[in-house]
């Protein structure tokens, strides 16, 4: 269950557990996190908390709400958020996987509705501001929650000079050993260099032989995809198993050769 | 009428790295064209029990009644090609079985499961689905996922409470708003495309999608697609590379040259009406 833990000047001064689907901030007594300061306007935000998802929302208040340093109007909130109110801070705190444990929480679950053979799509309505939410109707907009910060995009590779057919290439992640490398050894394209980059990275003329190279978290293995010759490895032709690379292996394919080795 | 020389099926199904047993199931039958993948939920074994009874039975009733009818024969009510009706009419009767499985035996009691299935026939796929086993279509370069999740993510993101970006945050994963065998009747999400000759059809169940990028997907299939076994392990395995945290399964579909029904006899036979 996620909590926000209310601190003024590093002080601790009181937990909130995140039970209800609607939890209110403000200077007012009403509220359900009740910050009772004069730059705290009387409803100042709210949080919304769908299942183990919290939501929250700035009510137009006089001084504003900032989330990390960061002035916003919607947040997504992040397990360590934390959310300013005056001169008052609020850590957001959803550790919900880890005590659950991974695998457990990871299972599929039906989510059910309360009365059987409602099974009408309730279409989203687009404007909705104080909708509760409830299992039954989650399509229900209940913020229109703007972008949390996009995260950011993991760095991809440059692109590989090399024709292969493979589009984007996810974080390049540093290979025990060094990079693998393909270096042509004969042919018109004898001396040319390409870094094994992508996950999966083709080797050879389509339609007559192709193989493809994985890189894994193991290491670089070369598997035949199509032709009726197969690769040969060291002077030895592979079967339909994927082998694994070695450094300085020799790889002969739609004749031509190419040696693979692993780049520090 | 045996589709295997226009259709050529792979599949591919793994416990993962983290998961003691594997409630996947798949079916492929490429004869009728058809491919069944079920992801079961429930305790105990339960959930292999779910998604085993709706392959079991959804490929043997789709093969018995495509011995008695053709399935683009339209049905004379909706006026839909006969593939619509039949497989909501199984898929329904899967529903019950396992419904009723899961209340008369105590160790059964909520089991339940996803489904997507797919049957091609008459140059078209008719695609089922309930809950957030998911059916992509590749054609030329581009992977396009056909069908919608019925999830608490999904409504979240078409609601606008979430970007796509920020739903991979979500602490609300894999909660499913339909599934099969959970209730006393369920309503499959069914829809019929064209179907081409190159495309690649990919059934999955959450433990890809969740793992591996519909980037990656789409490259794994553009680079050795041409090998459909070969594509599918890959594709497992990099589910398991990524952490492999809940089972995995693939099914693969490639269309090698277009399937028009055989329309002679019916042609004839519907025009004395």
């Amino acid at each position: 269950m996620a909590k926000l833990i209310l601190s003024l000047d590093g002080q601790v001064i009181k937990e909130f557990t995140l039970t209800k689907e609607r939890s209110t901030i403000g200077r007012k007594p009403h509220n359900d996190i009740q910050i009772d300061n004069l730059a705290v306007s009387g409803e100042h935000a709210i949080i919304m908390t769908i299942l183990n998802d919290s939501f929250l929302e700035d009510l137009g208040s006089t001084n504003g709400t900032l989330v990390n340093g960061q002035p916003v109007k919607k947040h997504f909130l992040q397990n360590n958020d934390v959310v300013e109110i005056g001169k008052y801070k609020l850590k957001y705190v959803n550790e919900a996987p880890a005590t659950m444990g991974q695998s457990e929480f990871e299972k599929t679950m039906v989510l059910r509705a309360p009365a059987a053979g409602s099974k009408a799509e309730t279409k989203a309505p687009t404007d909705t501001q104080n909708n509760v939410p409830q299992a039954a109707k989650l399509s229900d907009t209940v913020i229109n929650a703007q972008a949390a910060p996009a995260a950011p995009d993991a760095p991809k590779p440059a692109p590989s000079p090399a024709p292969a057919p493979a589009a984007a290439a996810p974080a390049a992640t540093v290979m025990p050993g060094g990079q693998g490398t393909i270096q042509i050894l004969s042919g018109p394209n004898a001396g040319k260099e390409l870094p094994l980059l992508k996950p999966l990275t083709t080797l050879g003329k389509p339609g007559v032989q192709v193989a493809v190279i994985a890189k894994r978290p193991q290491g670089y293995f070369i598997t035949h995809v199509e032709g009726a010759t197969f690769p040969v490895v060291n002077g030895k032709a592979l079967d339909a198993q994927a082998h694994q690379l070695n450094d300085h292996d020799i790889i002969e394919l739609a004749r031509v050769k190419m040696e693979f080795f692993l780049k520090s | 009428m045996n589709l295997t020389p226009s259709l050529e099926m792979a599949k591919a199904t793994h416990t993962g790295m983290v998961r003691s047993h594997n409630e996947d199931s798949i079916a492929t039958d490429p004869q009728i064209g058809l491919a069944v993948l079920a992801d079961g939920m429930g305790g105990y074994n339960a959930g292999e029990v779910a998604s085993g009874i709706a392959t079991a039975l959804i490929s043997s009733e789709t093969r018995e009644a495509l011995a008695r009818h053709a399935p683009h024969e339209l049905d004379k009510t909706s006026g839909s090609p006969l593939a619509t009706r039949l497989l909501r009419e199984i898929i329904a009767r899967a529903n019950t079985s396992i419904f009723q499985s899961a209340n008369s035996q105590p160790q059964y009691a909520g089991m339940g499961t996803t489904l997507v299935v797919t049957l091609l026939c008459n140059n078209q796929i008719t695609v089922a689905h309930i809950g957030d086993s998911r059916c992509y279509r590749f054609r030329g370069v581009k992977l396009q996922q056909i069908t919608r999740d019925h999830s608490l993510r999904q409504e979240q993101i078409d609601s606008g409470l979430l970007t796509k970006e920020a739903a991979k945050r979500s602490q609300n994963k894999n909660l499913v708003t339909r599934a099969l065998g959970i209730e006393p009747e369920v309503e499959a999400e069914i829809r019929t495309y064209p179907a081409q000759t190159g495309d690649i059809y990919l059934l999955c169940s959450d433990g890809l999608n969740d793992m591996v990028d519909d980037e990656d997907i789409e490259m794994t299939l553009a680079a050795i697609g041409s090998n459909l076994p070969l594509a599918a392990d890959q594709l497992v395995q990099m589910a398991n590379d990524n952490g492999g945290r809940d089972n995995v399964s693939v099914v693969l579909i490639r269309v090698k040259k277009d399937f028009p029904a055989d329309e002679g006899l019916w042609a004839k036979f519907l025009s004395w009406f």
